[in-house]
Order: C-alpha cells, then structure tokens, then sequence
C-alpha cells in the first residue's frame, strides 16, 4: 500500500487538527504538532494571548536543584502524589515531574524572563507541600510570562509555510491558522462516535459553521465560573468540557475543586494573591482577642495567633491548599475569629497575610505584580499593612478523564503514544485543566503551570501519532456529516434566540452560584448536598423559562451565556453529585460526618457519564469501568488509581518531611537559617 | 442606606455598519462595595433598562481576567483610556458623578464598547516579536542572564497588547501607518535576550522604513496611559538610536 500522505487529503486539501483553548495547555500542544510537521487550526474563546493562565502568578515548579538542597524529580513526584492525596495516576505524574527541569530550561531559552540569582541561573522559591525551592518566577506574573512566551513561538508558526513531504511550500498555507473570538458549541463524530471535526460559532458574526480535523483536542481549562465569583477569568464557565461531556467524554472526578486560601473579597471576582506571598515568608495570622479594635500593624507579635504556624510546625504557611483554606475557613466561619471590624460590629470573613516584616525593595523585587493588584483594588498600601485575604474558589483537579501509556521499564510515561491525554471518545484528546490528571485531590502550588506545559507535550505528538493510523482524512469524509453537525447547531442556537419567558439567566447563575459556594466547596454535607442537587434540578426547570436578553445578530452575548450557563448546570451536577457520593475525606474533598480517607472503598478516580432523565433535566451515572477505542485498538479502564510508584499512606503535615522523607536531611540548616532572620 | 446609585452613561452602536444605531445610553445600577466598571456593567446586564425606563440590550463589552494582566477591557472612561476593570467606582465617581464609556477609536468598532484589536497582533508578526527557536526538545540550560538583564526586560515582557498606547498617540490616525509604541518597544524586548540578539538587525530592519519608529512625533502620550508603566518612550528612544547606527554602519557588519 502506498503511504498515504499525512499533508493532504485525497481532495487536495492541507490536513489539519483541530485544537481549541490558547492557554498554556492549548499553545504547547499547537507547538508541538507544528514540530511535527502537523498544520493546526486553532481556536479561541479569546485572542489566545488573553487566555486566562495570564492570571497563574507565583511561579512553575522544576527540581532544578540550583540551591544545593538534593532535590530531585523523584522528591517532585513523591511530594506531588502525597500532596494531592494519592489520587493522582503516578506514572503521568513521575513524567511531568521528570520533564519538569526541562521545560524550565525551554521557557528560558524562549525569553521569559525568569528572576536570576546574582550568578545569572535562575532564582527558584518555595511554595506549598515542599520544604524545597522548586518554583521558577518571574516576578509574580509567571502565568502570564508563560503564555507570553508560548504566543510567541504560535504566531511565528502562524507566519511559516506548511510544506508537502518533498518540502514543497503550499501555497497561501500557514502551519498555523488562528480562529480568535469564537466559541467550541461541539465534536462533529462519525457514525462511530469518533471525533472528525467540531462546530463552533464566530463571535462578531454569530455564523455557526462546522470544521473538519484530523483529531480534536480540547485546552478550555477549568469551570470555575460555575461558583459565580472566584479566581477565575470571566470565560472560565467549562462549556467546552461540558459540551463534550454531553456527547459521552467521561468526566472524572468533578469533585476535587481547589479552594486557594488567599484571595481578595470583590465585587465582580476574588483576586487571588499568589501562594508565593508565602513562599517568600509571608504569614497568616488573626488577632487573638476577636474584639481586637487596633489596624492590623499595630497589633503587637504577642496580641497575634499565627494558627498555621502553631498546628502545622513542620510545613507551616506552607501547607497546601487544601488544608490552609479549611483552617481559615474554621477560624472565620466556626470560631469567629476573622478581623474585627469596628464599623459593623462583626468579625468578617477576612484574616490577616503579612509581608511588611521583609523588607520593601525584595517585595518588589519578587512580589510587585501581586501587590500592585492589593493596591489597585484595594487601595492599601501592602508594603506597609497587613493584607485582608480569604479563601476562594480556584481550580478544578476534576475534568475529563485521559489515558496514558504507562512505560513498564520505569513507570513512567511512553512519549508518543497515541493513548497519552487521548479522552474515550476517539480522536478527541484533552489537556491542561480540563483533564483530570496530574493532581489527585489537591493541586500543589505551582504545578498548574508546570501540568499545562507537559500535557500539551504529551498531547501534541500523541495526536501525531494519531493520524497516522488514520484510512481517511477528515477532509474526504462525506460532506453531509458537517452539514448535519452544522444544521444541528443552527437550529440549537435559533431556539436559544427564541426563548422568551420571564427568568433572566444572570440571576439563576447568581442563585445556583451562592448554593454551590456555599455548600459544595470546603466543608461539604451530605444532606445540604441534597438540597444542591434539588436546587439544580429546579435551575434546570426554570432555564426552560429563561428569556433572551438579546436577539441581535452581531456579538451577541446575551445568547451566548444562555448556552454557557446551561452547560455549567451540568458540570455542576456532575460535582455536586461527585462530592455526595464519596463518602469520605481526601484533599480538598471534606465531609465533616467523614473525617478520614477511606482507601478500601474510595482509592478510585470517580468516573462520571451524562444521562439524561427525560425532562430537560440531566443526571449522572457513575461507572467503574468502561472499554474505548484509540488507533483501531480497544482498551479497558478502570477507576483504579495508579499507584506503582509511592505507597498511600496517612497524609500529616504536622511534621517537616512528612511529604518526602529526602527533604529532612536539610531541616537542621533551615532552622538555622529562620533563627538568624529572626 | 441601600439607594445609592451609580450612573453610566454608555455610547453604543449595533454594528460598524449601522452608523444611525450610534446613540448615548445611561443607566442607573445599585452602588456595591469595591465596584468597578465592570461590575456595573454585570448590573446593566441583569436588567437592561434606560434611566427613562426604556428596555434595551444588555451592553457588549470585552474582559477576561479582572485583575488587569490580560489586557481586554480597554475602553474609554471619562475621557481617558484605561482598563475598566481597576476603573473603581469609588475613585472615578466620588461624588456620584456620572461614569461615561466609549468604546476606543483607533480600532475598527465591532458593538458597543467591542473593538477589534487584530491590528496590534500583527504588528507582533511585523517586528518578528520571538525567539528564532531551534525546537522545544531538550537542549540544556539556556545562556546566563544578568539580574540587571532580567530587570530591563521583565517590565517590558509585561505588555498585555491592551491598546491604551495606541489609542492615545497622536500619530495613529487614518492618514498614518504608525506602528505604533507597544510593538517597538517588543523589538527593544527581543533584541536585550542573549539569544534574541542574534536576530536584532531583522526587528531594526522592520520598524525602519515607513510607519516604523522615526514615525513617532514624541508626543509621550503613550507612556502618561499604559497601564503597565511601560517606560515606552525609553524603548522609542532606544530602538530609533539602535535603527539609526545600523542604518549608518550596518553594512560594515554584513
């Protein structure tokens, strides 16, 4: 048989994957196929350089190990692991962590401009679950750096020439074509399910068209904006995910969102300030007294409670996330202990992150970006005052579940394999937030950025790899597949235009919104999660009697957030109903009437299917297993988790080490070095 | 207690093509602690109704990340280009002013306060604003860098191409090709990293001729509105001495 060409069709045409999202999760992947000679349409909610991982602040972890404190990727996988709950599928997890140093080196080679010790390497800094330095910055815009970067090596793709295999130039053919402003609506699959192709709609112009590809991967990130306000970016509603979830994408575990405990209370988002506030030494602490009338400066050492500090010796400010935030959320919401405001009489939901101990010119040094957001929004001068933080609603770990390949010689990862990132719906492939698989139960702190990068390096060359078992291109697929993928969309959207009843959707958003983040984040019961999952099936009720605020035919939002929104009711039930089955507590899942991890009923990823109950109404339906086809090749999956590689055991920050026995050669210097500072 | 009210008065037009549907639109929303533009914008949208009770759209408006490092709430409040999103309520409005927004002016309009800032990417494409990048395997450590190098360039990598420069220059108008100071001051970026350097003589070589940097008529607004602090008019200053001494000794070095 001849080869088939992997450039072009038989009709001609310039063989493209398709990928949609232009965060970091989205770029790499793009990257990664252009290497491999792949031509890329690209798709974006947004221009791709507005993608919300600009807002990622603190830094990306890489056991780089400049600081000759002996870590290593073995300490990054096993504290990744510990961290995250032993949730986490380790085999993908020991690849990012060995590609971790690597990748560094690869955003410093394209120009971010990481901070530099005096010797000109690059400066690393501690964030959460480590005693180690491992996290590169820059400044504390890393996420935005990032993005930056991989922009710009896509849109030199963007002006380079797809060559045919002789390397003859293609006429009026980019490797790269950009589709900014418009929004994924669905997979367009052939009688078989597999994804050949997606449906999306032009922002400015409201057109619904159907585009053809080779394979589809989705970067949409996470569904933050399903808990109304967080630190997430307005776009951030999952409806990608969502979408594709309703098309039979498993979604796993959906119950695991991260709460960040530093956050800024406002009006339209909580701002987050950065972990790396922290990691630069920053404190948590609350008067003792709950009266206590003086500013926060003026409160002397002995008058305040460091409660970090005083329960979690060992990791103190630095304990993940998860933990941080429940004990804030305890020392405000159950004790009563947030600062005391005068003027209304109550204790608020607010506790005290200090940095004016350190002096100012490191601040800014290190820090400027995040502070100059208190100053902004706030308008207090954080150099001088202690800031007013409270936990907020900030990442899913939760998302459609991914394969991978595991590498029996090491248990790592096979590069290349076409199993890797790819999702059960053949030919469609996930990476970044939207997947499910680098961090369990609880995300460590500057390890998004770092699980972006290498699932786009992963999901790139295993689409590659993809096509070429491919018989037939997208291309030469028969025509009325799209034109009915199309048609189908057209007619959803018209209907939308048409929905005239009394509800407005904004205000079912806020509703839904205020119940989710009121009952479904940090501390989770099953009886109020009950009322939640009633609560959206009223939602979903109501939404048939939402009306259109707008019915113009050019950029038209209004219509847009009626089918957002309606996606995000799905997702939600998908957490909700995630968070009241598993009835125990491991990460940032916490049930109060199940205070430990359970691992002989619940060391499984929560596997999470659509259904429908018939009346506008979805449900889920939770499986154990499922068969799914990548390549021509069936596989089994299962919901057990991985663990090859670090043993489960009792997760206790308690004690310094207690994530990675490695990390306590060096506690000796380290207590030496806090006394001389001190 | 719970009245007070703040009012936007919005210029808004449905399409590029429909210069008849221009028209000035205000709109009173209920005043929220820590309010900003957007957030009273989020308040129209729950109920689109005129001060005279007339029923309309919702707003269009453009934002993503509310914290001011993604660069797409651009507009024009009161009069001067800035981000919406720290436009607070209570800084630009003390006294219960009137808060007016129009969409910028420098980009062709797409609805309401929407703008289509295309232009500004391509200009990116223009000044070859990347590293020339052999491929993203593993190659080792990339060269040292000076902390005073990274210094130098960590404020200029921070440009979000919001176009607040572009909006206030005085040479960006419909008879000029300016490129205006956000992407000359990216050539200034490159050409600092070890490694970008190699290609520095291509980014000269692309703000040289018309519309590139001797274009600029050193008005400084640029650098008075970015909300970055960008030192752009350094960069201008910079890369028009680097462009003058290739222009001049250039081809001594090819």
């Amino acid at each position: 048989m001849a080869k088939k060409s992997t450039v072009r069709s038989e009709n001609g045409k310039v063989r493209r994957v398709i990928v949609v999202g232009g965060g970091l999760a989205g770029l790499m992947t793009v990257i990664k196929l252009c290497e491999a000679g792949v031509p890329v349409d690209l798709f974006s909610l947004v221009p791709v350089k507005r993608s919300h991982s600009v807002c990622a602040q603190g830094g990306i972890n890489a056991s780089v190990n400049t600081k000759g404190e002996g870590d290593s990727p073995r300490v990054h996988l096993e504290e990744t692991v510990y961290g995250g709950d032993f949730l986490a599928n380790q085999a993908p997890v020991k690849g990012m962590a060995d590609a971790a140093p690597g990748i560094v080196h690869m955003l410093d080679r394209m120009g971010v401009p990481f901070n530099r010790t005096p010797e000109g390497l690059l400066d690393f800094r501690r964030f959460g679950g480590t005693l180690f330095h491992r996290t590169a910055f820059a400044g504390a815009t890393t996420g935005q750096q990032l993005l930056y970067a991989l922009d710009e090596q896509v849109r030199r793709y963007e002006t380079e020439n797809v060559e045919d295999e002789k390397g003859i130039v293609i006429k009026g053919e980019k490797m790269v074509r950009k589709f900014e402003f418009w929004d994924f609506l669905s997979l367009v699959q052939d009688e078989n399910g597999r994804a050949v192709g997606i449906v999306a709609q032009d922002l400015k112009t409201m057109d619904i068209e159907a585009f053809p590809g080779e394979a589809v991967c989705l970067a949409t990130g996470g569904p933050g904006i399903v808990f109304g306000k967080s630190t997430n970016s307005v776009i951030n509603t999952g409806t990608a995910a969502a979408a594709v979830y309703q098309q039979g994408a498993c979604y796993a575990n959906g119950e695991f969102i991260q709460i960040h405990p530093t956050a800024i209370p406002g009006a339209d988002k909580l701002r987050l300030i950065s972990e790396s506030a922290r990691g630069e030494g920053g404190r948590v602490w609350v008067p003792k007294d709950p009266k206590e009338s003086r500013r926060g400066k003026d409160v002397p050492e002995k008058d305040r409670d460091y409660f970090l500090e005083a329960k979690y010796p060992g990791y103190g400010n630095l304990v993940p996330r998860d933990i941080a935030a429940r004990e804030l959320f305890l020392k405000c919401f159950h004790d009563g202990k947030g600062v005391y405001n005068a003027k209304s009489g109550k204790n608020e939901l607010e506790v005290y992150l200090d940095l004016t101990h350190i002096g100012e010119e490191t601040l800014r040094r290190k820090l400027a970006g995040i502070l100059e957001i208190y100053e902004k929004f706030v308008g207090e001068d954080p150099y001088h005052n202690p800031m007013r933080v409270f936990p907020a609603v900030h990442y899913s770990m939760g998302g459609l579940w991914v394969d991978f390949e595991r590498r029996e010689s090491d248990g790592g990862v096979v590069r290349g394999s076409a199993r890797n990132q790819a999702t059960n719906i053949e030919g469609l492939y996930a990476a970044g937030e939207v997947d499910y698989q680098y961090h369990g139960a609880n995300r460590l702190g500057a390890n998004s950025l770092l699980s972006c990068i290498y699932a786009g390096m992963e999901a790139g060359p295993a689409m590659a790899t993809y096509i070429q078992t491919l018989n037939k291109s997208s291309n030469d697929l028969s025509s009325s597949l799209f034109e009915k993928a199309e048609k189908r969309e057209k007619s959803n959207y018209n209907a939308l235009l048409k929905m005239d009843g009394k509800e407005n959707a904004y205000q079912l958003h806020d509703e839904m919104a205020l119940l989710m983040l009121r009952d479904c984040t940090i501390e989770r019961h099953n009886d109020t999660l009950d009322k939640v999952i009633e609560k959206i099936d009223e939602i979903q009720d109501r939404f048939k009697n939402v009306g259109v605020t707008d019915t113009g035919a050019r950029a038209n939002q209004g219509a847009q957030f009626l089918r957002h929104f309606k996606n995000m009711t799905t997702i939600a039930r998908v957490i909700a109903t995630g968070a009241r089955n598993r009835d125990e507590s491991r990460g940032a899942h916490y049930k109060p009437a199940f205070k430990t991890r359970d691992d002989e009923n619940w060391q499984r990823s929560t596997l999470a299917f659509h259904a429908e109950q018939g009346n506008g109404r979805s449900e889920v339906k939770f499986v154990r297993e499922f068969d799914y086809t990548v390549a021509a090749t069936s596989f089994h999956a299962t919901d057990k988790v991985d663990i090859s590689l670090v043993a489960p055991r009792a997760r206790k920050y308690e004690t310094a080490g207690a994530a990675s026995a490695a990390a306590t050669g060096n506690l000796e210097d380290k207590k030496k070095d806090a006394q001389a500072h001190a | 207690m719970g009245s007070k009210t703040v009012r936007l008065k919005v210029l808004r037009q449905d399409h590029p093509s429909k210069p008849e549907t221009k028209r000035w639109e205000e709109f009173d929303v209920p005043w929220e602690p820590q309010m900003n533009v957007i957030s009273a914008l989020m308040a129209v949208r729950k109920n689109p109704v005129t001060v005279e009770g007339k029923k309309t759209t919702p707003v269009v408006w453009e934002s993503v990340c509310l914290e001011e490092v993604c660069g797409a709430c651009t507009m024009i409040v009161n009069g001067r280009v800035r981000q919406s999103c720290t436009a607070l309520i209570d800084q630009i409005s003390p006294n219960g002013e009137e808060v007016t927004l129009e969409p910028m002016t420098k980009f062709p309009l797409v609805r309401d306060l929407v703008v289509d800032r295309q232009q500004m990417f391509d200009n990116l494409k223009t000044v070859k604003a990347w590293i020339q990048l052999d491929g993203t395997h593993e190659l080792g450590p990339a060269p040292r860098q000076a902390p005073e190098n990274q210094e130098e360039a960590y404020p200029l990598s921070r440009c979000m191409t919001c176009g607040c420069c572009m909006e206030a220059c005085p040479q960006i108008n419909e008879g000029s090709d300016f490129i205006g100071p956000a992407a000359i001051s990216q050539v200034r970026l490159f050409n600092l990293h070890p490694s970008g350097k190699m290609h520095a003589a291509e980014r000269l070589e692309a703000v040289m001729g018309e519309g590139g940097v001797a274009d600029c008529g050193k008005a400084q607004n640029c650098v008075e509105v970015c909300p970055k602090e960008i030192p752009l008019v350094d960069s201008i200053a910079q890369v028009s001495r680097a462009a003058t001494k290739h222009m001049l000794f250039g081809w001594l070095l090819k």
